[in-house]
């Protein structure tokens, strides 16, 4: 499978970035941290904008860093795509100029996106003959993320492309990211501070705290590693589970969605069966039960559970992580937890209180 | 006609003299007020107040450098055997230091103003550094190309003291607009002096009402 691997070490006055990253170049990589962590840097290490003395960066056969070799292609050589935090519209040209600015500097035989195709995926077409300021911030965005498609990158890279934009305008651009890599299949890093736009749209996720990677890895994974639970937002994530529709119970207006062999029910969806969907789970929203009599509640949502790993919180507070098919996280009072004799390789019940959606995820 | 055929030549000299140095200026200003825009160097602030110079200094004592700087003896003179003082090619050089700071700081701002985000846009759209500096730094600093290339045309239409140090004033081949005015005043040719005056007023307020007409109705969009 095709890697994305980097290794930067560049020093500021006040900051240090030092990063050995090695990721799929597949699908969404979602770069998190809070701000001054090093996003932005990470991300232009990535497109040439900065250079790291001693770095390295290759995106599957393509070495575009190698400073053991002296190798150091520019920006402008470099097959990738930047979508800047502000749009960063050439002002003097059309919508239209915009978009085809890239694309007329890709060689015929580099390109594999034509402009009406690209057009029509973020749905710009009314918006062609316009000049970039009578345009809405959300259409800029798309217009911008349009303009470095064009150039038919081999990585993507957007930094923040929704956080000068009202959650109006988020919703209308969040699925045309999905969108790129769906239909047009072009990895994607994705800088953001939002976990809602991580819980939408990563596959993978690259934690990074003070210029340093906490953690990386499959998103599930990442939100559901103890160690990290704490750090990763207001809402504790329990788990991100990718599921399939597996059944509409119309009588009962619910879903019931599938993953690795468990079940789950959601509120009627409108979606086709067999078609994905991820969920999030809060950790404080998972209770524990040990023994069959499960089946005598009213909870709809239980799942069969292993624990793997019990981390103290404070004096209160356990956090649980469960195997369930996928990695899910309690949390629960420790006074329930020694209660209950829990320890690793125990076989008990988790009741799922209530299930989000990622879609409907608020920051 | 109360002008004479070298009250005319004056004029044709003169826009000559400002259209030369306007077009050196930009040749040399443009890399100049690039760099001014986007170095850290330190030397920044000392080229800054060398370009600034010209607007404190006495044109006599600007023009008494180059003279001297032109003559015989002078260091141009001692390597090339030219001697440009008195002649059109030594206002234009003159012209082009004393202008100078009228063409390269309204460049420098637009420069400036333009800044380096629009240009990272161009690079990652793949285009090199010319051509981001032609299709996107150029087109967006228009505003200052335009005030640039009419502030110094107008400003060097406008001298009098480095002309009259470095050119002389003969006539026919070195005496401008300015010169011819203080000439005519001189023999107490007022009638003649009032023309030229009156001409170069009007001249001078409508190229600057018209500057910032310009800049007022297409204001620069930046987003």
């Amino acid at each position: 499978m095709s890697r994305l691997i980097a290794r930067f070490d560049v020093s500021y006055p006040r900051f240090r970035l030092h990063v050995d990253v090695d990721l799929p170049a597949t699908g969404i990589t979602a770069v998190f941290g809070q701000s001054g962590s090093g996003k932005t840097t990470l991300l232009r290490c990535l497109a040439g904008l900065e250079r790291s003395p001693t770095g390295f960066m290759q995106v599957g056969d393509d070495v575009w860093q190698d400073e053991t070799r002296n190798r150091y292609e520019s920006i402008s050589i470099r097959r990738i795509g930047y979508v800047f935090q502000e749009p960063r519209l050439f002002p003097h040209l059309s919508v239209r100029s915009n978009l085809t600015y890239g694309f007329n500097r890709t060689p015929d035989q580099e390109r594999r996106l034509s402009v009406d195709q690209v057009v029509e995926v973020l749905g710009i077409a009314h918006l062609l003959d316009r000049r970039p300021h009578k345009l809405s911030g959300g259409e800029q965005q798309r217009v911008a993320i349009g303009r470095a498609l064009l150039t038919s990158p081999k990585l993507l890279l957007l930094d923040e492309p929704l956080s000068s934009l009202d959650s109006e305008r988020k919703r209308e651009i969040m699925p045309f990211i999905q969108r790129l890599y769906k239909e047009l299949k072009i990895p994607i890093v994705y800088v953001t501070h939002s976990l809602h736009e991580i819980l939408q749209l990563a596959q993978v996720v690259v934690l990074l705290r003070d210029g340093k990677v906490v953690a990386t890895g499959p998103l599930t994974e990442v939100f559901s590693r103890l160690d990290l639970h704490r750090h990763l937002g207001p809402h504790l994530i329990g788990a991100v589970v990718d599921t399939a529709v597996a059944e509409h119970e119309h009588q009962f207006g619910l879903t019931r969605l599938e993953f690795n062999g468990q079940s789950l029910y959601v509120p009627l969806q409108s979606l086709d069966v067999g078609q994905p969907l991820r969920i999030h789970i809060l950790s404080s929203d998972v209770s524990l039960a040990v023994g069959p009599s499960a089946t005598q509640t009213s909870a709809l949502n239980i799942l069969s559970a292993m624990v793997k790993e019990i981390a103290e919180v404070d004096k209160a507070t356990v956090d649980v992580r469960l195997d369930v098919g996928c990695p899910l996280v309690a949390s629960i009072t420790r006074k329930s937890a020694i209660a209950l004799g829990l320890k690793p390789g125990q076989r008990l019940y988790a009741h799922i209180k209530s299930v989000a959606l990622a879609e409907d995820a608020t920051d | 006609m109360l002008l004479s055929d070298l009250d005319w030549s004056a004029l044709w000299i003169t826009l000559r003299l400002a259209g030369a140095t306007v077009l050196v200026l930009l040749i040399v200003g443009t890399p100049l007020a690039w760099w001014l825009a986007h170095t850290r160097s330190r030397f920044r602030v000392v080229v800054e107040a060398l370009v600034a110079l010209p607007i404190v200094l006495p044109p006599t004592v600007l023009g008494f450098y180059i003279l001297v700087a032109l003559g015989p003896y002078g260091p141009i003179g001692q390597f090339t055997g030219l001697t440009l003082a008195f002649t059109f090619w030594g206002l234009v050089i003159g012209s082009v230091f004393y202008s100078m700071p009228f063409v390269i700081q309204p460049l420098h701002a637009a420069f400036e103003a333009v800044g380096k985000a629009p240009l990272e846009a161009a690079w990652s759209l793949r285009a090199s550094r010319l051509d981001a500096f032609l299709t996107v730094a150029s087109p967006m600093a228009i505003r200052g190309y335009v005030s640039g290339i009419v502030l110094g045309f107008a400003h060097t239409m406008g001298e009098f003291g480095v002309v009259l140090m470095v050119g002389g004033s003969i006539p026919g081949k070195t005496r401008v607009l300015s010169t011819t005015v203080f000439d005519h005043v001189e023999v107490m040719e007022y009638a003649q002096a009032h023309i030229i005056s009156a001409a170069m007023l009007l001249f001078s307020f409508f190229v600057l009402l018209g500057v910032y007409i310009v800049n007022r109705k297409f204001p620069i969009h930046v987003s």
